[in-house]
C-alpha cells in the first residue's frame, strides 16, 4: 500500500497539486520552443526552396502521417478517460487505459517504422544520402533532411511518453494516486497530449501542404 | 497529515534558545546525506563546489593562450592547440561557469529563504540538476581530453561540421547543461508563484528574486533552441547530412539564427542575476530602500522581454538584409535602456542613506563603472555601421568582458562575500577582501582596456598570430590576465580560510532588512523554525531590526 | 579640426582612414566612445561622491532613516533616462544611415570577384587575369567586391576603410569602398576559419591612376591560372586551358547532365553549343556567348532552354573564377562537333537523376544502381608548417621570413598617406 506524502516545502495538498501542475506547464514551455527550433527551420528552407520543396512534401506518403494523426488522437482520447477514471478513483481502470494508450503509441511508432522503411527504399534519406527519384532537387533533400530529423525527434518524444505513460499505469494499480492527489498522473498524461499536439503541427506540414 | 503547530518565539527566546536548531550544515552528517540530500542550501554549496572548479579551469585555458599571445607568432604552442584553447575558454566558462554561477549556487540558498519558504518547489529535481551538472560537465570535459574541438564557443557552420577535431561529444554535453539549466529555471519559476510566504505579495518581493525570476524564464524558454541548435551541428558533424552545408544545400546563416536566439537571452541570465545581487547589496550597506523598487523589478522583466527580440546584432555582417539590421538595432538600444534605469536607480539608492563602506559595497563600485563602461560599449557595437568595424575584432571581446567579468564575475564575488556570513556562518578578512576587490578590478582593467584598442586598430579575434605592431598591448594584457586571476584566487582563498578560521558571524552583520538575515547564520535545515508572516517589504530600513523581526514573526 | 581628429583617431588606435567613408564613421565612433567614457566616469565618481557624502556617521540620528527618494529626483531620473534613450536613438539613426551607405555601392564600380578559402583570397578581376592575396585597385574609383567562399564562412575585413563582410558558401555577398589615395591596406579574415584563420591575410594595392594603367597592361598578376590543390583530377604538367576545363566538368559532375557528343540527355549537349542559336523558355532566342555560359553556371534558372527542365543548380561557390574560364574554352572547343561523334564515355541508362553538385572527386559514370555515398570530405587541415603549396608569385617587395606578414609597400611618390 502507498503512503502518499506532503512535501515540507508544501502547506497544503492542493499547494502540492498545484505546484506540481505549474511546474508541468513549464516544463512543456521548453518543449514547445525545442520543437519551435524544427519549425523555424521548416520555414526557413521551405521559403529558399519554394517549388522544389513543396515537390518533396507532395511525394511523401499521406496515408502513413494521417494513420498516425488517428492513432495519436485516439490515444489522446483513451489517455483522457484514463484521467477521468483517476478522478473517480478506479485506479484499475485508469492503468488499463494508459495500458491501451502506451500500446497505440507503440502502434504509432510501429506505423513510423514501416514508413522509414519505404523511405530507406526509395532512397529518401536525409544529406549526402539523399537519392530519391521522384524528388531529385536539393529542396527535396532539405525537405526529407528535415523530416527525417523532425519526425525523429518527436518519435524519441513519443518513446519517453510511452515509457512515462507505463510507469504512470504501474504506479496506480499499487494504488499511488487518490482523487485527491493524482497531479503526476495528469502530468503523465499531459506530457502525451503534448506529444499529440506536437504531431498535429508536424503531420500538415510534412504531408499535407 | 496535519502541519506541527505553529510555535510562536519571541525574538529574544529565539536568539538564546536553549537548543537552538542544527545549522543545515550539521543536522546531518556523512558524505552520503550531502549526495542524496534535498536541501537547497546544501545542493547550492555542491554547486559552489562544482562552479568554482569550473572557473579555474576556464580560467587557466584563458592565461594558457595569453602566454601564447605575448608573440606575435609561435610563443609555446601551436595554431591548434591555441585555437582548441579559446575554444575551451569559451565552453567552459559560458556554460559551465557563467550560466549556473550566480542561479545554482545563491539562487539556490539564497532565494527560498528570501521569499519564507523551507525550499524549492521541487527538491528532487533540484539534486537532479546538479546531478545533470556534473554529467554534462564530465561528457565536456571528456571530449576536452579527447582532442577538444577548435570552433570557438559559437560552433559556426560549416566549418563546425567538417572540422577534423573531437565535436560531438563536447556539444552532447553542452546539450546535457543545457537540460540542467531547464530544470533549474523551471524551479525557481514554479518557486516563486507557489512558495511565497503568508503576506509576501509580488510587489514586496525581494529584488535578487525578481531578478532570478526574470533569468528563469529565458532559462526556460531559450535554452531548448540551444539544445536543438548544437545538437543538430553535432549530429552534423557525424552523419554530414549537411543541415547548414551549403555543399547539400544548407544555409549556414540559418545555424547562426537559431544558434544566437539562445545566446544573445543567455548573456541576459549572465547578468540579470548579478544584477539581483546588486540590488540587495546597495540598499543593504546604504541602509536605506531602493530609490525605486519598481524601476529594478520591472526593468528585469523588460530586459528577459526584449533580450529575445535582439540576436539579429550578432549578424549584422553575416549577409542579413539592411532592414533586418535596423530592426535589431533599435531593439537592442531598449535594453540598454532597462540597464541605464538600474544603473541610475543604484547610483540613486545612495542618496541619503548611511553608507557603511565594506568588501561586497567596494565590489559594486568595480560593477559599477566596468558594467557601465561595457553596457555603454554595447550600445557602440549595437550602433549598425560601427558594429561593421568592430564585429570579430578584440572590441568585441573587450566588450563582453567588460559586461561578463566586469559586471557577472565582479557581482558574483561580491555575492560570495556578500552571503558568506549567512552561508557559513563565518566572517571573513576584511582587509584581504578589501585588497582583493582593489586587485581584481586593477587586473581586469588591465587585462581588457588594451583590447579595446586591439579592437579599434582592427586586430581580429580568435588569432593564434598577429601583426608584430600589436604586441605591446598584447603583452600589457597578459600581465593583467595573470594579476586578475591571481587576485581572483586571493579573493577565494580569503573566503576559503576564513570557512575555518574566521570569526563567527551573527545573525545580521550587515544590519540588513532582507528576509534572509532573519534566520540563523548558518540557517537551519528548514531555514526558518515557523513560517514567516509578513507584514513588511524587503527593504523597510525606516524600522529597526527589532522591528523589522516582529513584524516577520509575530508574537 | 583636421589635427583634432587626427589626434583624437590616434588616441583610439584607429588605423588610417582610407577613404571619406572612414572618416564618417569615425565621427560617429568618437561621440559614441566619448559618450561611454562620460557616462562611465560619470556615474562611478557620482556614486563615489553619494558614498562619501552619505557615509555612515556616528554623530547623526540613527533612528529615522528615510524611506523614499524625493520626487524631485525620481523625476530627474526619468528625465535622464529619456535623454539617454534618445541618444541610443540618435546613435541607431546614423548609425543605420551609415550603415545603409556601406552596404549599397554606387552604379559605377569597378567589380572584383573574390573567392576566400582556406586560408587565402583569390581575387579575379574584369578582364579575366587574377590574383592571389594582393588585390589592386584603381584609387578614387568605387571598387565593389563580390565575395563568396570555397569551403566555410570567412570574412574580408579592410581595418583602414572600416568595411567587412562575412564570405559565406553558397552565395554571394558584396562590400564596396572607394579609396582616397594609392597606399597599402592590409586585408584581414575576421571569421574563425580553421587552423590558419590567423595566417589568412592580405592586402589592398590602391594605385594611382598612371600604376593602375601600368599594371592593367603589364603587372603583376598569373598569367597561367594556378593549380587548385583541392582538384585531384588537375595535372601540374598539363596547363591547356581547354583540357582544364574538361577536368573541371567531370569533376564537378557537369558531365552528369551535358553530353559532349551531341547526344540528347539531362542538359543542352555541349556539343556545337558555342555561338549557337538558343532557344529559350518564355523568352526570345539567344546566341550562346561567353556571358550567356558564364551566367549558365551561376544563375542557371534565370534562361531556360527550351524543351529542357529547370533543375540546374546554381555553382556559386563551387566555381572559381579560373574553373570558370577553363569550363568555357573547354564548351569553346567543342563548337565544330556534330552530332554522332563521341569524346567521352556515354552515360548508362538508367544512371542516377540524382542533380546535386558535389566537389568531390567523381567517376564520369557513376555506377549503375550506385546508391548515393556520403560525399567525401575535402581535405581541410594542411600540414603545421606549410601553406598552400602551390608557389605564387608574391607582390614586391619581398616576403619576410615570415610568409604570412606582408610589409606595406612603400609609395613611389614617398608621400604619407
Amino acid at each position: 500500500m502507498y503512503e502518499p506524502s506532503l512535501g515540507e516545502q508544501f502547506d497544503s495538498w492542493e499547494r502540492q497539486s498545484d505546484t506540481l501542475r505549474f511546474g508541468m506547464w513549464l516544463f512543456l514551455a521548453s518543449e514547445l520552443l525545442l520543437f519551435s527550433g524544427f519549425f523555424v527551420l521548416y520555414a526557413g528552407y521551405r521559403a529558399e526552396y519554394g517549388p522544389d520543396f513543396v515537390q518533396a512534401l507532395h511525394s511523401n506518403t499521406l496515408a502513413y502521417g494521417t494513420a498516425n494523426m488517428y492513432v495519436l488522437l485516439t490515444s489522446s482520447f483513451t489517455v483522457a478517460l484514463a484521467v477521468w477514471e483517476i478522478r473517480r478513483g478506479a485506479s484499475r481502470r485508469a492503468a488499463l487505459w494508459l495500458g491501451v494508450s502506451a500500446l497505440l503509441g507503440v502502434g504509432f511508432l510501429g506505423i513510423k517504422a514501416a514508413e522509414y522503411a519505404v523511405h530507406i527504399r526509395e532512397g529518401a534519406l536525409p544529406g549526402p544520402y539523399y537519392h530519391f527519384h521522384e524528388a531529385a532537387t536539393l529542396g527535396g533533400n532539405r525537405f526529407y533532411t528535415l523530416y527525417w530529423v523532425t519526425t525523429g525527434a518527436h518519435a524519441i518524444h513519443v518513446t519517453g511518453g510511452i515509457a512515462v505513460l507505463l510507469w504512470t499505469a504501474l504506479h496506480a494499480l499499487r494504488g499511488r494516486y487518490t482523487p485527491r492527489d493524482h497531479a503526476r498522473f495528469e502530468n503523465a498524461t499531459l506530457y502525451w497530449h503534448f506529444v499529440d499536439v506536437m504531431w498535429i503541427f508536424i503531420w500538415p506540414i510534412f504531408y499535407l501542404a | 497529515m496535519t502541519l506541527p503547530a505553529f510555535k510562536q518565539p519571541t525574538a529574544e527566546a529565539y536568539d538564546q534558545a536553549a537548543e537552538p536548531m542544527p545549522s543545515y550544515l550539521l543536522a546531518q552528517t556523512g558524505f552520503s546525506s550531502w549526495l542524496n540530500t534535498r536541501d537547497h542550501k546544501r545542493i547550492g554549496v555542491m554547486f559552489y563546489v562544482a562552479v568554482l572548479v569550473s572557473l579555474m579551469l576556464g580560467g587557466v585555458f584563458a592565461l594558457l593562450f595569453r602566454l601564447e599571445l605575448l608573440t606575435p607568432s609561435r610563443t609555446i604552442m601551436d595554431a591548434v592547440t591555441y585555437n582548441r584553447l579559446f575554444t575551451w575558454h569559451g565552453i567552459v566558462m559560458v556554460w559551465l561557469f557563467l550560466i549556473p554561477s550566480i542561479p545554482n549556487i545563491f539562487g539556490n540558498f539564497i532565494l527560498p529563504i528570501q521569499i519564507g519558504a523551507r525550499d524549492l518547489a521541487f527538491p528532487k529535481l533540484n539534486l537532479a540538476s546538479f546531478y545533470v551538472y556534473l554529467l554534462g560537465a564530465a561528457i565536456v570535459l571528456t571530449g576536452l581530453m579527447l582532442g577538444g574541438t577548435d570552433t570557438g564557443w559559437t560552433f559556426y557552420t560549416p566549418y563546425s561540421e567538417s572540422t577534423p577535431t573531437t565535436l560531438f561529444p563536447v556539444v552532447f554535453g553542452v546539450f546535457v547543461l543545457g537540460i540542467s539549466s531547464i530544470f533549474t529555471g523551471l524551479n525557481f519559476i514554479a518557486t516563486v508563484h507557489m512558495l511565497r510566504a503568508q503576506g509576501l505579495h509580488w510587489n514586496r518581493l525581494p529584488l535578487f528574486v525578481w531578478s532570478i525570476y526574470a533569468t528563469s524564464i529565458i532559462l526556460v524558454l531559450a535554452t531548448p533552441v540551444l539544445g536543438l541548435s548544437v545538437i543538430l551541428v553535432g549530429i552534423d558533424h557525424v552523419f554530414h547530412l549537411g543541415l547548414f552545408d551549403p555543399n547539400v544545400g544548407g544555409d549556414p546563416v540559418l545555424f547562426q539564427h537559431l544558434f544566437w536566439f539562445y545566446s544573445h537571452p543567455a548573456v541576459y541570465i549572465m547578468i540579470l542575476p548579478a544584477m539581483g545581487v546588486i540590488s540587495e547589496i546597495v540598499p543593504s550597506f546604504a541602509h536605506r530602500s531602493p530609490a525605486s523598487y519598481n524601476a529594478i523589478a520591472l526593468s528585469s522583466l523588460g530586459i528577459a522581454f526584449i533580450g529575445f527580440l535582439t540576436w539579429g546584432h550578432h549578424m549584422f555582417v553575416a549577409g542579413i538584409s539592411t532592414l533586418d539590421a535596423g530592426i535589431f538595432g533599435i531593439l537592442s538600444m531598449f535594453v540598454a535602456i532597462f540597464s541605464a534605469v538600474k544603473v541610475f536607480t543604484w547610483t540613486a539608492t545612495l542618496y541619503q542613506g548611511e553608507i557603511v563602506f565594506s568588501t561586497p559595497l567596494l565590489y559594486f563600485f568595480g560593477f559599477l563603472f566596468l558594467f557601465i563602461f561595457g553596457g555603454m560599449t554595447g550600445v557602440a557595437v549595437a550602433t549598425q555601421s560601427l558594429d561593421v568595424h568592430w564585429h570579430d575584432t578584440y572590441f568585441v571581446v573587450a566588450h563582453f568582458h567588460f559586461v561578463m567579468v566586469g559586471g557577472s564575475v565582479t557581482s558574483f564575488l561580491a555575492a560570495a562575500h556578500y552571503w558568506f556570513p549567512k552561508m557559513f556562518g563565518r566572517m571573513y578578512s576584511e582587509r584581504v577582501g578589501l585588497l582583493s576587490a582593489t586587485a581584481v578590478f586593477i587586473g581586469f582593467v588591465l587585462t581588457f582596456l588594451p583590447q579595446f584598442l586591439l579592437g579599434n586598430a582592427g586586430m581580429p579575434r580568435r588569432y593564434y598570430s598577429y601583426p608584430p605592431e600589436y604586441q605591446w598591448l598584447h603583452v600589457l594584457a597578459t600581465g593583467g590576465a595573470f594579476l586578475l586571476g591571481g587576485s581572483v584566487i586571493l579573493a577565494l582563498g580569503n573566503l576559503l580560510v576564513s570557512l575555518r578560521y574566521g570569526p563567527p558571524a551573527g545573525r545580521n552583520p550587515w544590519d540588513s532588512r532582507s528576509f534572509e538575515w532573519l534566520t540563523e547564520s548558518p540557517p537551519p535545515a528548514h531555514n526558518f523554525e515557523q513560517p514567516p508572516q509578513l507584514d513588511r517589504g524587503a527593504y523597510d530600513y525606516q524600522l529597526t531590526d527589532e522591528e523589522a523581526y516582529v513584524r516577520t514573526f509575530p508574537r | 579640426m583636421n589635427y583634432l581628429a587626427e589626434l583624437v583617431r590616434l588616441a583610439l588606435f584607429l588605423p588610417p582612414q582610407g577613404s571619406s567613408l572612414a572618416r564618417e564613421i569615425d565621427w560617429l565612433h568618437f561621440v559614441v566612445i566619448t559618450c561611454t567614457l562620460l557616462g562611465a566616469f560619470g556615474i562611478a565618481a557620482s556614486g563615489g561622491i553619494l558614498c562619501l557624502r552619505y557615509r555612515k556617521r556616528v554623530d547623526r540620528d540613527q533612528t529615522i532613516r528615510r524611506r523614499g527618494v524625493p520626487a524631485p529626483l525620481l523625476w530627474a531620473e526619468l528625465t535622464v533616462v529619456l535623454g539617454l534613450f534618445g541618444l541610443f536613438v540618435a546613435f541607431w539613426v546614423v548609425g543605420y544611415w551609415q550603415y545603409v551607405k556601406i552596404a549599397t555601392p554606387p552604379a559605377d564600380t569597378y567589380d572584383v570577384y573574390v573567392s576566400g578559402k582556406q586560408w587565402m583570397w583569390k581575387f579575379a578581376y574584369p578582364d579575366g587575369r587574377h590574383t592571389t592575396d594582393t588585390l589592386y585597385v584603381p584609387v578614387n574609383k568605387p571598387v565593389r567586391l563580390i565575395l563568396t567562399s570555397r569551403d566555410v564562412i570567412h570574412s574580408f575585413f579592410l581595418p583602414d576603410f572600416r568595411v567587412k563582410h562575412d564570405v559565406v558558401p553558397g552565395r554571394y555577398t558584396t562590400l564596396w569602398f572607394t579609396a582616397e589615395r594609392p597606399g597599402t591596406h592590409r586585408i584581414f579574415c575576421a571569421e574563425y576559419c580553421g587552423t590558419w584563420h590567423s595566417r589568412m591575410l592580405g592586402q589592398v594595392e590602391v594605385l594611382s591612376d598612371v600604376e593602375f594603367q601600368r599594371w592593367l597592361s603589364e603587372g603583376e598578376h598569373e598569367r597561367d591560372f594556378p593549380l587548385d590543390p583541392d582538384m585531384p583530377l588537375a595535372n601540374a604538367a598539363d596547363s591547356s586551358l581547354s583540357t582544364r576545363g574538361e577536368q573541371v566538368a567531370a569533376a564537378h559532375g557537369c558531365l552528369r547532365c551535358h553530353t559532349v557528343d551531341g547526344s540528347p540527355y539531362i542538359g543542352p549537349t555541349w556539343a556545337g553549343l558555342y555561338q549557337s542559336r538558343v532557344p529559350l523558355e518564355g523568352a526570345a532566342p539567344i546566341d550562346a556567348d561567353v556571358a550567356y555560359l558564364t551566367e549558365s553556371m551561376m544563375d542557371p534558372l534565370a534562361k531556360i532552354r527550351r524543351g529542357f527542365a529547370a533543375v540546374m543548380p546554381s555553382y556559386i561557390g563551387y566555381l572559381g573564377p579560373g574553373d570558370v574560364g577553363a569550363l568555357v574554352e573547354y564548351i569553346k572547343s567543342l563548337q565544330h562537333i556534330a552530332g554522332g561523334v563521341r569524346l567521352a564515355p556515354a552515360m548508362p541508362a538508367g544512371a542516377a537523376s540524382y542533380v546535386l553538385p558535389d566537389t568531390g572527386p567523381t567517376p564520369i559514370a557513376p555506377p549503375a544502381g550506385e546508391s548515393g555515398q556520403p560525399r567525401e570530405q575535402p581535405k581541410r587541415t594542411l600540414p603545421a608548417d606549410a601553406r598552400d603549396q602551390a608557389p605564387l608569385p608574391q607582390p614586391a617587395p619581398a616576403a619576410t621570413e615570415q610568409p604570412q606578414l606582408q610589409r606595406p609597400v612603400p609609395l613611389q611618390d614617398g608621400k604619407q598617406p
